[in-house]
């Protein structure tokens, strides 16, 4: 079993920490391991606190936090070493961190899959900030290597940012939102419960879902999905591949398939932006 | 009994330029009485004549403004550099010229290593080696199953062997990292190039502490390089300061054989700025006279050979990318403004001249909102400013703490490569910040380069590279200025002017004891004089008694 990690990017202000916050709320089930940056405040919503020890935070419904400072292997591997594992890692860099780097860091650990790079962008700033002389090349970094971005404070966006967004990073999926709520399975993918079948919409409307059962090459469908243009914030589900079933997961232009047990039933979820989940041609794969 | 000690020497030096020279200095109480006359000292009253240094040249002891006392643990490791280096002991390692040799001493050390140690050294720098790589093969080589780490010189790569990535689980193929360079087998060549990549190896070859933090043994060490150097007040440049680190610190400096002052600065991170500067705050009011708590240092950017130096356009010479921001402008600001507003000092890293930018037009904002005299606030090492960046230090009060020695040990490769000749030429503009009224000190930055305030004075009065060119001759300064910066340059930019850096009344009694008289020599022969040992608050440390 491997253990997801996701980064959380993002300049100062953009809403790294609210993010973070909304998904421990949100977290349904998973146990998520929040690893934060040294710098800054507590990170965490003080009623989402059970316990605070010298080195983790333990929060409700079995989430825990800690910062890995100039360490971030030793920290992870202190998360993989939890018993009971949690079921999501979640980074959170400093503002001008290169998130790139800390997945690339992440990466060298056995047991862990890079589920992607999620860089949040300020709907009312990152236009002026991206012109910066100081920081500006580093959002542009920031950008080009996310897999989704979060066009959070969208509210204060003008109308073409998320085409802008799209153009710095190519290969993203764009989402927008205020104060970081997109749905959880937006950002981290489907938990480990069942895959739900059919085309059914989330609670939350601007999001749209389709489970497809695709033949072929598992691996193939998973850099079709990531790389197709069919809008695809997220896919994750089984399909029966030449070597038996497999486990795929795409997020942006991210994608892998590794091997899953022959007791898993076949169903990919796809998720999207509605109006830019591409259904028809989604169902056409199948 | 007065307990009034005059020392007669062949000459003092006092950094007072009311009187420059004396013959006597007169002690009590570790402070100076004063410097002059035997007949004018003996003005205080009864007195002990001791000659000891009848035959020597005083100078205030000397201050380094920007070293990192984990020098001093470092030395506990086998030392593999291209130059010759004296270890806390006294004995001088020589450098090493080939992979062979570098080889041959990793083989001694081994030999005479308890079967459990890792094998641990410090100080590679193969750009003085035509940049031949170091391979895992080589150090396979001296040892399969002991592992082996070498930091290099800068502080950024990590050599190892085989058996080192095995314990680390990255003797495996399908890595993929920038900073962890492949065979052609597709494994790990063993060069980790970065901090990120070095921590999950680190432990596993004798690395496990940061660079940043001394350890007891460490600290003692560090006290004897300064007394062979010259040194009685030393900077431990960035430390983070955990609560056993500030008890062992203040503990071990305050020994009675403590032969340095210690003045650590708080590392910015870990703590958000109105927490930081609370804590600096409460760590300043312990501050005793041997371990000046209560300063704080923040990195604003990486270093230049690194292409992690946050440049002005036209950025590197080779093209690189621009580097990296450590702190980003907001946090600067408001650890500024939070150190202002309480009276607290804070040095700034800045290697490259956008850093440098960066810093000064956080500052000017911020003394708007948190009006402070005196301030000193410091930009370390700012080697790339230019000469409007200069007025623009003197125009805000801030001081500047230049990277002498950097000029000797890499201006080669920062003509060739990193920033191209003209700006080469400019780097470590000591002329530029005294014509400009900027308060200047220089800097070893041990134990990137060797501790040694003559030396680095040497440095920036020759501008020496290490291919023998000299490098900015506009930029020279005159050897009196290069000691001025030494002792009282380095002094005011800790607040400590009114203390230590001159041979004056009421000063702590801190000399630099010396064989030859520095302003006499060839200037190019100011590295060499011999350095005797120190006195530091009136204590006398004899290097050959360490």
């Amino acid at each position: 079993m491997t253990l997801p990690v996701t980064v959380i990017g993002g300049y100062l202000g953009a809403g790294k920490t609210t993010l973070v916050n909304h998904l421990l709320r949100h977290a349904e089930g998973r146990r998520l391991a929040v690893l934060v940056n040294e710098f800054g405040a507590l990170p965490i919503d003080a009623d989402l606190i059970e316990a605070q020890g010298d080195d983790l935070i333990a929060i409700a419904g079995g989430c825990v936090c800690c910062s890995f400072g100039s360490d971030l292997t030793a920290a992870l591997m202190q998360m993989c070493a939890l018993d009971p594992a949690p079921d999501h890692v979640l980074i959170e860099s400093s503002g001008v961190a290169i998130p790139g780097a800390i997945m690339a860091t992440a990466a060298l650990l056995d047991g862990i899959r890079c589920d992607g790079i999620v860089v949040l962008a300020d709907g009312g700033s990152v236009r002026r900030a991206f012109d910066d002389p100081y920081i500006g090349d580093t959002i542009a970094r920031q950008l080009a290597q996310a897999d989704i971005v979060l066009l959070n404070k969208a509210d204060l966006a003008a109308p073409d940012l998320a085409d802008w967004l799209a153009s710095k990073a190519p290969g993203a999926a764009v989402v927008p939102c205020e104060r970081g709520r997109v749905p959880v399975e937006a950002v981290l993918g489907l938990g480990p419960q069942l895959v739900p079948q059919g085309h059914f919409h989330h609670a939350d409307a601007l999001f749209d879902s389709l489970v497809i059962t695709p033949q072929g090459d598992p691996a193939t469908l998973a850099r079709t999905l990531a790389e197709g243009g069919f809008g695809v914030v997220r896919a994750k589900g089984w399909m029966q591949g030449a070597q038996g079933m497999a486990l795929i997961h795409t997020v942006g232009r991210q994608f892998s398939a590794e091997p899953a047990g022959a007791d898993a039933r076949a169903g990919v979820v796809c998720i999207g932006l509605k109006g830019q989940l591409d259904v028809e041609a989604l169902r056409r794969l199948t | 009994m007065s307990g009034i000690t005059v020392y007669p020497a062949r000459s003092i030096l006092t950094m007072n330029p009311a009187r420059p020279r004396a013959t006597h200095v007169a002690v009590r109480e570790g402070r100076i009485l004063g410097a002059g006359t035997l007949e004018e000292l003996a003005g205080w009253g009864d007195y002990t004549l001791d000659d000891r240094f009848a035959d020597k040249v005083l100078m205030p002891g000397f201050v380094e403004g920007h070293a990192h006392t984990s020098e001093g643990s470092l030395w506990r490791n086998t030392y593999l550099g291209w130059f010759d280096r004296m270890d806390p002991a006294g004995k001088t390692w020589s450098g090493l010229k080939t992979i062979d040799a570098v080889l041959d001493r990793l083989r001694e050390a081994e030999a005479q290593l308890p079967a459990d140690a890792p094998l641990s050294a410090w100080g590679l720098d193969p750009i003085y080696m035509d940049n031949q790589r170091v391979n895992r093969a080589q150090l396979d080589s001296v040892s399969a199953t002991r592992p082996i780490g070498i930091i290099h010189a800068s502080g950024h790569i990590l050599n190892v062997n085989t058996k080192a990535l095995e314990l680390a689980g990255l003797m495996k193929p399908g890595i993929n990292h920038p900073a962890i360079p492949l065979g052609s087998d597709g494994l790990p060549t063993g060069e980790l190039k970065g901090p990120e990549v070095m921590t999950p190896v680190g432990p596993h070859v004798g690395f496990d502490r940061s660079m940043m933090d001394c350890d007891e043994q460490g600290l003692r060490d560090f006290a004897r390089l300064c007394v062979r150097t010259g040194v009685t007040t030393v900077t431990d440049l960035a430390s983070r300061l955990e609560p056993e680190t500030v008890e062992m610190m203040l503990r071990v400096t305050g020994e009675d054989s403590y032969p340095a002052r210690v003045v650590p600065l708080r590392f910015f991170l870990g703590l958000p700025p109105k927490e930081l500067v609370a804590e600096v705050v409460r760590l300043k009011a312990l501050a005793t006279d041997r371990c000046r708590l209560g300063r704080i240092k923040v990195v604003a950017d990486g270093s230049i050979q690194g292409f992690s130096a946050r440049l002005k356009w036209p950025g590197y010479y080779n093209g690189a990318p621009n580097g990296l921001w450590y702190c980003a402008p907001e946090q600067m600001a408001e650890i500024y403004e939070n150190a202002l507003a309480a009276g607290i000092q804070v040095h700034t890293h800045t290697n490259g001249d956008q850093a440098t930018e960066l810093a000064l037009d956080t500052l000017g904002p911020a003394l708007l909102k948190h009006p402070r005299r005196d301030h000193r606030f410091t930009l370390q090492h700012c080697q790339l400013a230019d000469t409007a960046q200069f007025r623009r230090m003197r125009t805000l009060g801030m001081c500047v703490n230049l990277f002498a020695n950097h000029h000797f040990y890499w201006g080669d490769e920062h003509y060739r490569l990193t920033v191209g000749p003209e700006r080469a030429t400019r780097m470590n503009a000591c002329r530029t910040a005294l014509a400009e009224g900027v308060p200047l000190a220089i800097h070893s930055d041990a134990p990137v380069t060797p501790l040694g305030p003559l030396f680095t004075a040497w440095a920036a009065v020759n501008r020496i590279t290490a291919s023998g060119r000299v490098q900015g001759e506009h930029e020279h300064i005159a050897v009196d200025d290069a000691l001025w910066a030494i002792t009282m340059g380095a002094a005011y930019t800790l607040h400590l002017d009114g203390e230590v850096g001159s041979i004056e009344t009421g000063k702590r009694a801190d000399f630099a004891v010396l064989e030859e008289d520095p302003t006499k020599v060839d200037k190019m022969a100011l590295k060499d004089v011999p350095v005797w040992g120190t006195v530091q608050g009136g204590r006398v440390f004899p290097a050959s008694k360490l």
